[in-house]
């Protein structure tokens, strides 16, 4: 009973570092074909042919394919509808219909019988587009009719999440501070690319797909309809996945292709697609540009908050809906006491590659935005940035705290434990003061030195998830869930879990997860829900699996089954020992008549289904001291500290490593990474040149401290979620810190901080001290 | 399709003799011809270093070389790490201590890393900790921040042990 609460070391890392990975490249299946899909290279077109006659004539060309061989089948849906949005006009075909809307856009698909020949024909399909005119900004073009959706716009609809009368809170309020601030286009960009291998039986009908990830249950509902075939000839078994963080596993057009190619030849089929198809094919996300004020009294106290969004879909409507957007808007007031508040976000298609849910999705933009506009207003009103927090933190006497809200259809009920007393003991630890006049001293010195610091309120735990936990004869445990390993350590996590349960080694366990054929539904990874969800269900099952157990093994050995104790693997009289029977020993005996007579199902089988009513809402705060080259307007960062309330952790050096592989990616988004393009809508960051990761020699250490403060209220395992905290807060706090380093008296404008933007920001401060 | 040059190499000791189209990147025959799919290819154009073998004991990356260009070289792959099996022997020294270090997460970079770190743990067994951060800095990871993986060779280096090829090769080059 000692699993939860240790680092036990992973149970994926034995195959990992053999290099004995089952990521989806290492199938191969006998007579596998290779699919290349052919991009659009314009980012707004009128198709009006495509000549595939050359591709097809190269040898070993098996099958090309457009649209037109989609004829009649029904476009992506969302996962996620969003009340008084209609989506439809702006879903994706598998295939481009009429029109191209990014450059990327799949227009035909190459099957053949290697992947150099199959990009060899890929390059011969000839596209006649009639080139139109594109759209780049969501602000400037939210009014636009493009031709290519005739009757539409471009505004595909606004979310708002609004509590309060704002405007009469603006109207009197003693103090009101605005900012203009946008953030830039980023994506998770997992280094493994996106794959899928299908099979198509036709003996026994039935279509094998490997290497889903994230919601392969969801994803075998939209395959099943869009091939017109039932789930039940569908299974899917997960692979390895090199990284998902929100983008890989979602149902993208590929996922169609290679399942109907499948079918389509009868022949398996395998897609990798290359890194420059990552990155211009894949879910984008974050671009967004906001306007938010702050509304203080007289005491710089928080009255209001009045935010109004542009978030750039790109070309078409994804998975994900208005998922984005609405993170954005219902947690956009944070960990704040706030009477009032109005966010609105618009969301808008352009020509660029669609948009998708990223680790932190709306939050890591609306924390910037919130957070920057408190420091700024902390000099406007002139009080110091740490205390204009403190005065605004919700506080032990108010929580739980319920804002009159309602997210996905659950109520939201902040369920912490103490914003303040969180921020206030992060501080300390960190020695957050030393660092601030640590900066002080070396700006004194001439050098540009900051701080910055940003709390945020986190989301986690969201919907249903299901698990099967069975014990065979042989004593094996088997727990399968319905998340996905996309590399945080579930499967450790989830048998830590049940061997908690069963009184056994962790390494004992065998996890299994999103096997379609073991476990009939399941929900999947995201939205740091794999914990809070598919913990609890298998925590369920096998407190369902016990349950019969300790029945069987009462009989077994004549004793009242509440007098029997879980131990090592088996149940035993309580105070006696040697009155034991192992769990194996039960699973055998349970097939005797007496428990079969019962009705239940066979065995020592335990399935478990978990729904949560609400979301529980984690919490902590990031700390950045940065440095700037005066030279180069390259921002170097010094120290960064994150501290995370969790509950309860059930791996704590997998929840640190959630946080710094977290963080760090959230710095990459605060100082490196963009998407840029340029005025036709050409992708200008097209290979991992381009868009640039942080490497090891760009991070200062990464401090966090976990807190184990506030057990979930609303889950029998307490826990939080750690996936996202890591990154939500990143943009906020080092925006902060350069902002402080270079004594702006105005906003940093926008992330990711590059040195010419950088660059132009101290400009500006210098003319504006030229000229005051 | 060009003529299948030919090509003789040696894979983890092992020698092999093959015929190869002259575009095929050493990575792609490792992984289909040699079925070392231990070595992962992460953007093909030489910038993540997921790929990294080492040839002639120099760290490469393997998407960038042409196989045809790796002809009369010895490779080591990850698959060569672990003692005596790859699949099932124990694991070395360094494969423990990311392990020990949760220097990985979806494990798709650690072939790379791992052969990163075997190359410079031969070299420069005692390498400081500003030093392993230099050489970790020339491959990218997405899960971990790094800092786990400095950890992990930082730990190595006070194993003591040798991370050589073979001893039967070790054997070799010394006599």
């Amino acid at each position: 009973m000692n699993a939860i609460g240790v680092s036990v070391p992973r149970l994926e890392d034995d195959r990992l570092l053999r290099g004995q990975g089952r990521f989806h490249d290492e199938i191969v299946r006998p007579g596998q074909l290779w699919l290349r899909v052919v991009r659009s290279p314009v980012a707004h077109a009128r198709i009006r042919g495509i000549d595939v006659e050359a591709a097809a004539a190269l040898p070993g060309v098996v099958d090309v394919i457009t649209a037109a061989d989609l004829a009649g089948m029904p476009r992506i849906p969302v996962r996620q509808p969003s009340p008084g949005i209609d989506f439809t006009p702006y879903l994706q075909p598998a295939l481009a219909t009429g029109f191209v809307q990014y450059v990327g856009d799949p227009v035909a698909a190459v099957l053949a019988e290697d992947p150099y020949l199959a990009e060899d024909a890929a390059d011969l399909v000839a596209l006649d587009l009639e080139e139109l005119p594109v759209s780049l900004d969501a602000r400037a073009g939210a009014t636009l009719r493009p031709e290519s959706r005739p009757g539409e716009s471009a505004l595909v609809g606004t979310v708002d999440f609004s509590y309060g009368d704002v405007d009469e809170v603006f109207a009197t309020a003693p103090h009101v501070v605005a900012a203009d601030l946008k953030v830039g286009r980023h994506s998770g960009t997992p280094l493994e690319p996106r794959g899928l291998v299908a099979e198509w039986n036709a003996r026994a009908r039935r279509m094998t797909v490997w290497g889903a990830t994230k919601v392969p249950y969801f994803n075998r509902r939209v395959t099943a309809r869009m091939l017109g075939i039932a789930e039940h000839q569908i299974h899917m078994l997960e692979s390895d996945a090199g990284g998902s963080f929100g983008i890989r596993g979602e149902f993208y057009p590929e996922d169609l292709l290679v399942p109907f190619l499948a079918l389509r030849t009868g022949r398996p089929v395998k897609w990798t697609e290359d890194r420059t198809e990552h990155l211009i094919a894949a879910n984008h996300a974050r671009e967004q540009e906001h306007r938010i004020e702050l509304a203080f009294d007289e005491r710089y106290r928080l009255l209001g908050l009045r935010g109004e969004a542009w978030l750039d879909t790109g070309g078409y409507i994804r998975t994900h809906g208005a998922v984005v957007a609405a993170l954005t808007s219902a947690l956009m007031s944070g960990p704040y006491r706030m009477a009032a508040c109005r966010s609105r976000v618009h969301i808008v298609t352009t020509n660029k590659t669609p948009v998708g849910t990223y680790r932190a999705p709306g939050r890591f933009q609306h924390n910037f935005v919130r957070e920057h506009a408190m420091d700024l207003a902390a000099d406007r009103l002139g009080v110091d940035p740490v205390e204009l927090r403190r005065i605004n933190l919700l506080d032990g006497g108010e929580l739980p705290h319920r804002r009159p809200l309602h997210v996905f259809g659950a109520p939201m009920l902040l369920d912490g434990k103490d914003h303040l007393e969180h921020f206030d003991k992060s501080r300390e630890i960190f020695g957050y003061d030393t660092w601030r006049e640590e900066a002080r001293r070396a700006r004194e010195q001439g050098r540009l030195v900051g701080t910055g610091c940003a709390v945020i309120l986190e989301k986690a735990g969201l919907g249903h998830d299901s698990a099967v936990v069975d014990v065979g004869v042989t004593g094996a445990i088997r727990v399968a869930m319905g998340g996905a390993n996309v590399g945080q350590g579930v499967e450790t996590v989830m048998a830590q879990i049940a061997a908690e349960e069963f009184d056994v080694r962790t390494e004992s366990v065998t996890v299994v997860l999103s096997d379609t054929d073991i476990l009939a539904d399941g929900s999947g990874t995201f939205a740091s829900r794999t914990t809070v969800v598919g913990g609890t269900a298998v925590k369920l099952a096998a407190e369902q699996v016990l349950a019969k157990a300790r029945r069987v093994a009462a009989g077994l050995l004549g004793t009242d089954p509440d007098r029997l104790v879980v131990r090592d693997g088996g149940l035993e009289a309580d105070g006696e020992p040697g009155r034991r029977v192992t769990l194996g020993e039960i699973a055998a005996a349970s097939f005797a008549p007496p428990y079969v007579r019962t009705g239940e199902e066979p065995g020592l089988i335990g399935r478990g289904t978990y729904l949560a009513d609400a979301m529980t809402y984690p919490y902590g705060a990031h700390y950045a001291q940065a440095e700037v080259d005066p030279g180069t307007g390259a921002v170097k960062l010094l120290r960064y500290a994150v501290s995370y309330e969790i509950g309860r952790a059930v791996n704590p050096a997998l929840v640190h490593a959630q946080l710094v592989g977290g963080t760090v990616q959230g710095i990459g988004g605060a100082l490196f990474e963009e998407f840029p393009y340029d005025e036709r809508g050409m992708p200008l960051a097209t290979t991992l040149g381009d868009y640039l990761w942080p490497r090891a020699s760009d991070l200062p250490e990464i401090r966090t401290e976990i807190f184990e403060d506030s057990p979930a209220p609303g889950n029998p395992l307490g826990v939080r979620g750690a996936g996202e905290g890591g990154t939500a807060g990143v943009g906020a706090a080092v925006a902060n810190a350069v902002r402080d380093a270079l004594r702006l008296t105005g906003t940093v404008g926008a992330l990711p901080l590059l040195p010419d933007r950088v660059m132009t920001l101290m400009k500006s401060q210098d003319d504006d001290g030229a000229t005051t | 399709m060009t003529t299948p040059i030919p090509l003789e190499l040696s894979a983890n000791g092992a020698a092999h003799t093959l015929a190869v189209d002259p575009r095929r990147s050493l990575a792609d025959v490792l992984r289909r011809d040699l079925g070392l799919t231990g070595t992962t290819v992460g953007c093909e154009t030489g910038v993540c270093g997921s790929c990294t073998v080492l040839v002639n004991g120099e760290p490469v990356r393997s998407c960038l070389m042409l196989a045809a260009q790796a002809d009369g070289t010895a490779v080591e792959t990850v698959e060569s790490l672990a003692e005596n099996d790859p699949t099932s022997g124990r694991l070395n020294p360094l494969q423990r201590s990311f392990k020990e270090n949760f220097a990985l997460q979806c494990g798709f970079c650690t072939p790379g890393f791992l052969m990163l770190g075997t190359a410079l743990l031969r070299k420069e067994p005692t390498a400081d900790r500003a030093r392993i951060t230099e050489c970790v800095a020339a491959n990218l990871c997405r899960c971990t921040g790094y800092a786990a993986i400095v950890d992990a060779v930082e730990a190595a280096t006070r194993t003591g042990d040798a991370f050589g090829p073979e001893d039967q090769e070790q054997e070799g080059a010394d006599a």
